[in-house]
């Protein structure tokens, strides 16, 4: 009954919506069009139809292999790949926007039947593949009693966790299953209302600060620019005493950062407004650069003025610089990590992003795994499909992915928090990094690059002999 | 009965109470919607774009309710007549279109969401008067 009466809404809502057009694929690259903006009486929704994997599987590449290394989670967003090759997963949901119009209640309703019922599990868990063989044997709650734990790095031989409020930090030791000790407060993080709860983090590559992306509180400033305070930024923490600095502003929700191996550059993958149009506004992957405004909420893709906010604020807008290059409207985009050439040749070069899939689309897009092939340290060309049949021909969604993460022993882990699985992606033959060492660097600085900044030992790093079995 | 005796009005017989309530509640709702969205135009304040939201929610579920009754005493031979039931379903339909547009995320909801505000508390305040009209002192049916 209720869910008949739930596609009764939708179906209302396609019939009024239905002159706002949304067959043409969204632009992507460096200069997308962007087309006028539009809006029916009601907004386009779209929401993922849930079911179960069954005997189905994301669809990969030719030459490529995927597999579940954990189910049962409770919401995994974000893992980490520790030295050892052990895996961390953050697992939660957060978020405590009151509902401030009847929109809220219905919107929110509706949006929740594309979301698992499962309750965020507010901790970490632990995955380890001992022998390599591509089994993650071992599985322990490494932490628990956090606070909607999203963004996660490793630096200065510590473990940090970026809760929805506070920034904390755990020692740890090679080897270890579980934390020694609570955790360790580095800064508290802007926690009112939570909007956009995620707080996603990196550390730069020598560890002395921390990066933390923190979501608006609203899609465009429809709650009053009064709770956009420290919103809609990345900070830059310094790692040893907290203090922090906004590193650049006006991005919407930077839902993952990551260093650009080899370089001193941030990079960010972040979700723009909605209720402008099927193809507006394109979410981004972008390098962040210091003291850069990208806009929100005053204008969109540079200075394309947004008239839904009052008052305007031309000034800003006049300072507004564009992302780098547009992932697609709405595909919202949640994770994303760089590639190095052990992931074979295709993706030798470039990173990888988790694409959550849209609602406010009547053509749903994103619900896959892409790759944004990079040449010179800049993107290059058009994205490709990596990981797909998140969503099925048949409609149904099984797998929403999330995260994405690069694990230096070859390769993707991906977070999927619909059906509450962690997915790993391997090369059935793994490329061979020697071929592929940029100009002017060894071999071994290459392969101590892992993502977000991390830096891998070389034990850590596969060699022919430890590399997990090809399936 | 023949359905043309059913949209005569019956002018003799008041308003059934509760009805009558739902009818007039609906007014200062509408007329509370319409001083909200004049607030936020007039301060980009958008606390009263919500409270605007939530008045006219609350003017559609008492109007709402006056409908049905105003349909029942139709379908019963016992209503205020055509012009009475038109002005009701046409305040209500143009209410419900206003809430979508309420719907819309900061200054989108304007200037529509003002005009249509005016316009449904123009309607209803129209409706009211149908609905309350022939009770007048010395009048008889």
């Amino acid at each position: 009954m209720r869910a008949r009466f739930v596609f009764g809404t939708l179906a209302a809502c396609v019939a009024l919506t239905a002159c706002s057009g949304g067959s043409e694929a969204p632009e992507y690259g460096e200069n997308p069009q962007l087309p006028e903006k539009q809006r029916g009486l009601l907004p386009n929704m779209e929401i993922a139809n849930p079911a179960s994997w069954g005997d189905a599987r994301p669809q990969v590449p030719e030459g490529y292999a995927i597999t579940a290394i954990a189910t049962d989670l409770k919401v995994p967003r974000q893992t980490l790949v520790l030295p050892n090759g052990d895996i961390l997963v953050a697992e939660g949901s957060g978020g405590h926007a009151p509902k401030l119009r009847p929109k809220d209640i219905i919107a929110g309703y509706i949006k929740a039947k594309g979301k698992t019922s499962v309750e965020g599990g507010n901790r970490l868990t632990l995955l380890r593949d001992a022998d390599g063989d591509g089994t993650y044997e071992v599985r322990s709650v490494f932490a628990e009693g956090l606070d909607a734990p999203y963004g996660l790095a490793f630096a200065n031989g510590m473990i940090y966790v970026a809760n929805q409020g506070e920034l904390v930090r755990f020692t740890y030791r090679d080897g270890q299953t579980r934390a020694d000790a609570p955790p360790i407060r580095v800064t508290k993080l802007p926690a009112k209302i939570n909007h956009h709860w995620t707080k996603s983090l990196a550390a730069s590559p020598d560890g002395r600060f921390l990066y933390v992306g923190i979501g608006s509180n609203s899609n465009v400033g429809d709650r009053g620019m009064d709770v956009e305070e420290d919103r809609a930024m990345v900070w830059q923490i310094d790692a040893r005493t907290g203090m922090h600095r906004p590193f650049a502003t006006g991005i919407r929700n930077p839902t993952a950062l990551a260093f650009r191996p080899g370089s001193d550059e941030l990079w960010a993958v972040a979700n723009e407004r909605d209720e402008l149009g099927a193809n507006l506004v394109p979410d981004y992957l972008t390098s962040v650069r210091d003291g850069a405004f990208y806009g929100w909420p005053y204008s969109y893709w540079g200075q394309n003025v947004d008239t839904r906010v009052k008052p305007a604020r031309p000034d800003l807008v006049a300072s507004a610089i564009k992302p780098d290059y547009a992932l697609g409207a709405h595909v919202a985009a949640l994770g994303v990590a760089f590639s190095a050439p052990i992931m074979g040749e295709r993706f030798a070069q470039g990173a990888f992003v988790g694409e959550h899939g849209s609602w406010n689309r009547s053509e749903p897009v994103g619900y896959k795994v892409v790759f944004v092939p990079f040449s010179n340290g800049r993107p290059a060309g058009d994205p490709v499909d990596v990981v797909t049949g998140f969503r099925g021909e048949d409609g149904m969604t099984r797998g929403r992915p999330v995260g994405v993460t690069f694990d230096p022993r070859g390769a993707l882990i991906i977070c999927d928090d619909l059906s509450n699985t962690v997915w790993r992606l391997v090369p059935e033959t793994p490329g061979n990094p020697e071929d592929f060492v940029p100009a002017g660097r060894s071999r071994a600085d290459v392969m101590e690059e892992g993502e977000g900044g991390v830096r891998a030992p070389a034990s850590a790093v596969a060699t022919p002999d430890n590399l997990p079995e090809a399936r | 009965m023949p359905l043309s005796h059913r949209f005569r009005p019956a002018p003799a017989r008041a308003l059934h109470p509760v009805h009558a309530a739902l009818l007039a509640g609906s007014l200062p709702l509408f007329a509370g919607t319409l001083l909200s969205d004049w607030a936020y135009a007039a301060s980009y304040e958008v606390q009263w774009t919500n409270f605007a939201s939530w008045l006219n929610a609350g003017a559609l579920l008492f109007l709402g309710l006056a409908l049905v009754f105003a349909l029942v005493d139709t379908i019963r031979g016992l209503g205020r007549g055509i012009i009475y039931l038109v002005l009701v379903a046409a305040t209500f339909a143009i209410g419900l279109v206003n809430s979508f547009i309420h719907a819309k995320d900061g200054w989108a909801s304007m200037p529509t969401g003002l005009v249509l505000s005016i316009l449904v508390t123009g309607l209803a305040l129209v409706a009211v008067w149908f609905g309350f009209a022939t009770l007048r002192k010395g009048e008889t049916a």
